[in-house]
């Protein structure tokens, strides 16, 4: 009786764990798409090629939502990982996110159309990789807390570094704003920018913090 | 089949019943208790697998009727039965694991008591002994399996979700052998005493298997296992799976893994005789129950992650429960015992008279004992095993040589008068046996021994063999064998 049930349960799981590593391809897809839609906008402005990458975010961002739901309903209803499943839901939810916020601040450029001039163009494009490297991190972070629980902290510390790096430069570059001859309504809107782009790495930290306390709660 | 036996047959499935509501904690109470397994699964694979242990793993004898035997008139055994049932009950209402041997051990001490037969201190030693070896043993099992899992997991680096489902079939295997060996190794305690008086016949299922009547009575008892196990288990199982120390699921397979290793290791006859079998040494047995053992196990994994979420308090009352449950069932057993006899107007006791008669008197001189001692003592009669154990207080004997003098001395008066077997025992017997009964047709026997050493002249079938563990289920089979026919040509 109890074996018949485990056996279906071994192919539920394997199904799950897909969902799970697609979830997870989804969000590191979608950094990639979301430094690929920085640089276009900075180099060739709001073009269709840029409203592409916006698509593919805001469609990876659905259907991330949509494998989220679906892995969230399986864990409560075959009531896998009891005890970390409150975690596993917490991860998920939070790492969504980061890919929201992602596809929020591409919708921002695609809306609002932000004028950047020449000399930000590059400090906005390698903002956008250091946020970038530290989203991917934290991806590498969610994995390894599946599989190997070890190597969660190393990750985790990675993440760290590219947030300072991108808060480092942030800063730098709103100095720059203000300190520029461009009118302050236009300094305030490329603020906003910045921010936008920033608060995604804030947030990635924010993540790898929960995850490192979920890694200690999932020691043997 | 007569009324008596079938109201005594209800204590036992009353005690049965007990067992089970104690004892699924001890094999599904931390699989439960981490959720990873849902209580009505666990009942539900407990309840089968008892089952299955106590129809087919059930030996049908065990040391622990042996010690019932002793209990010699229906009405004490039934209150014995009763008395322990009773104290598992209580016990089991306050959630604590405890141990049915010890209840049973305790109510058989309070039977002692009221018959004043001389209680060998050891059965008492030995359950103290359980007190501490089991959860020590078990402690540190745990504690070297937890190590080892920890190390194989790093190396493994399961993904969450194999490692959750690996687990959950784990734990399930594993408590589906403990509820198998639970039903085997209990399932005597419950039905075995009435095992010569089986009501049931034996038969022939789809002409596959023979059904024996034994197997049927066993299977009673299971069901009453079972039904303990659905109705009254809730609260052990959540003290054993949260009560003691919050485990996580991981740990809780440890947990059930070093309880199930240190049983079979050091409880288990079949390792025992393996063993043997190849010309190994034995690992001597030890006196420890599955609650002795689980509570030590879930300490050892709480010792090694934390011992600051260890709940003291739990564990206190878990030990007042392991002490207060012989006492509580020795005391119901008194009790009862004075009321089915002053009120019930029951007999619940035949105290055997003693004698060191001529035979009796060379043979315990032959086994060592002071010729002086022996000769004053010849001849002479007692009434009850705990006179004469006063008579020789004296003489600075050790407990065992007492047991032997009063095991020895034992009045029984047999007459093998054949004509008083039914066909009950026609059925049990070979050949050789019936022969050498026949043989000494006529004879009388003033010791039980005697007539046993008598029944093996005539016929190896009820020679006991000479290997101490190879031969010890077949000699346990000889015993109790023996015993149905003295009771049966005891001449009144």
């Amino acid at each position: 009786m109890g074996e018949t049930k485990d056996f279906t349960l071994f192919r539920r799981t394997k199904e799950l764990e897909n969902e799970l590593d697609d979830f997870l391809n989804k969000i590191s897809e979608g950094g990639l798409a979301f430094r690929f839609g920085v640089q276009i906008y900075m180099n060739h402005g709001p073009t269709e090629e840029f409203e592409e990458k916006l698509y593919h975010v805001n469609s990876l961002e659905n259907t991330a939502d949509t494998l989220r739901r679906s892995i969230e309903t399986k864990l409560y209803s075959q009531t896998l990982i009891p005890e970390s499943r409150g975690d596993v839901l917490g991860l998920l939810e939070t790492l969504d996110s980061v890919l929201n916020l992602m596809e929020g601040a591409l919708w921002g450029f695609s809306i609002e159309t932000p004028d950047v001039p020449e000399e930000f163009r590059r400090d906005f494009v390698e903002l956008t990789d250091r946020v970038v490297l530290s989203v991917d991190e934290l991806v590498k972070g969610a994995r390894a807390f599946f599989r190997n629980i070890e190597a969660v902290a190393d990750h985790n510390h990675k993440v760290m570094f590219y947030e300072k790096e991108a808060d480092k430069l942030s800063t730098k570059l709103k100095r720059a704003i203000f300190g520029s001859k461009l009118p302050l309504p236009n300094k305030v809107h490329l603020r906003s920018f910045v921010e936008s782009v920033d608060n995604i790495a804030d947030q990635a930290e924010d993540v790898a913090d929960r995850l490192a306390i979920y890694t200690i709660k999932r020691t043997v | 089949m007569d009324i008596a036996v079938i109201i005594f047959l209800t204590s036992g499935l009353f005690l049965g019943w007990a067992l089970g509501a104690n004892h699924l904690g001890n094999v599904f109470g931390t699989a439960v208790g981490t959720r990873m397994i849902r209580f009505s699964t666990a009942a539900a694979i407990c309840s089968v697998f008892v089952v299955l242990g106590a129809v087919f793993g059930g030996g049908g004898t065990s040391e622990t009727i042996g010690k019932l035997g002793a209990v010699n008139t229906l009405a004490g055994a039934f209150m014995v039965a009763l008395a322990a049932a009773a104290a598992v009950w209580i016990m089991t209402r306050a959630g604590l694991p405890v141990s049915t041997t010890h209840a049973i051990v305790g109510a058989i001490v309070g039977w002692n008591v009221f018959s004043e037969t001389w209680t060998d201190i050891d059965s008492l030693v030995k359950i103290m002994t359980g007190w501490v070896l089991g959860p020590v043993l078990s402690a540190l099992f745990a504690i070297a399996l937890f190590f080892s899992t920890v190390r194989v997991l790093r190396v493994l680096k399961l993904h969450l979700l194999y490692l959750d489902a690996y687990t959950r079939l784990g734990l399930i295997l594993a408590g589906a052998f403990g509820a198998y060996s639970l039903g085997a190794n209990n399932i005597a305690n419950v039905v075995g005493v009435f095992l010569p008086a089986s009501p049931f016949v034996e038969f022939r299922l789809f002409d596959l298997f023979t059904v024996s009547s034994a197997q049927q009575l066993f299977l009673l008892g299971g069901i009453a296992i079972a039904v303990g196990v659905y109705t009254y288990s809730e609260k052990v199982v959540h003290t054993v799976g949260r009560g003691l120390y919050t485990l996580s699921p991981v740990s809780a397979w440890v947990v059930v893994m070093a309880h199930s290793l240190v049983l079979f290791l050091f409880a288990s006859e079949g390792l025992e005789r393996l063993l043997a079998h190849l010309g190994l040494p034995t690992i001597p047995l030890v006196p420890i129950s599955s609650s002795e053992v689980i509570v030590g196990a879930v300490l050892g994994v709480a010792l090694v992650k934390g011992r600051h979420n260890i709940r003291w308090r739990t564990l206190g009352r878990i030990g007042v429960g392991w002490a207060m449950t012989p006492a509580i069932a020795s005391a119901v057993c008194f009790i009862g015992l004075f009321i089915l006899q002053n009120v019930f107007n029951q007999n619940v006791y035949d105290t055997p008279r003693h004698q060191v008669t001529p035979a009796a008197a060379e043979r315990l001189v032959r086994e060592g004992l002071p010729p002086a001692l022996i000769a004053r003592l010849a001849d002479q009669t007692f009434e009850s095993s705990a006179q004469l154990e006063t008579a020789v207080a004296s003489s600075r004997l050790s407990r065992g040589d007492v047991a032997r003098i009063i095991e020895n001395s034992q009045l029984d008066f047999i007459r093998v008068e054949p004509l008083r077997l039914s066909p009950k025992e026609f059925r049990w017997m070979s050949a050789g046996q019936m022969y050498a009964v026949y043989r000494i047709a006529g004879q009388t026997f003033p010791h039980r021994w005697m007539f046993a050493e008598a029944l093996a002249r005539e016929s190896k079938d009820w020679r006991p063999g000479a290997n101490a563990v190879l031969d010890k289920p077949r000699n346990r089979v000889l015993h109790d064998r023996v015993e149905v026919l003295a009771r049966l040509f005891r001449d009144y």
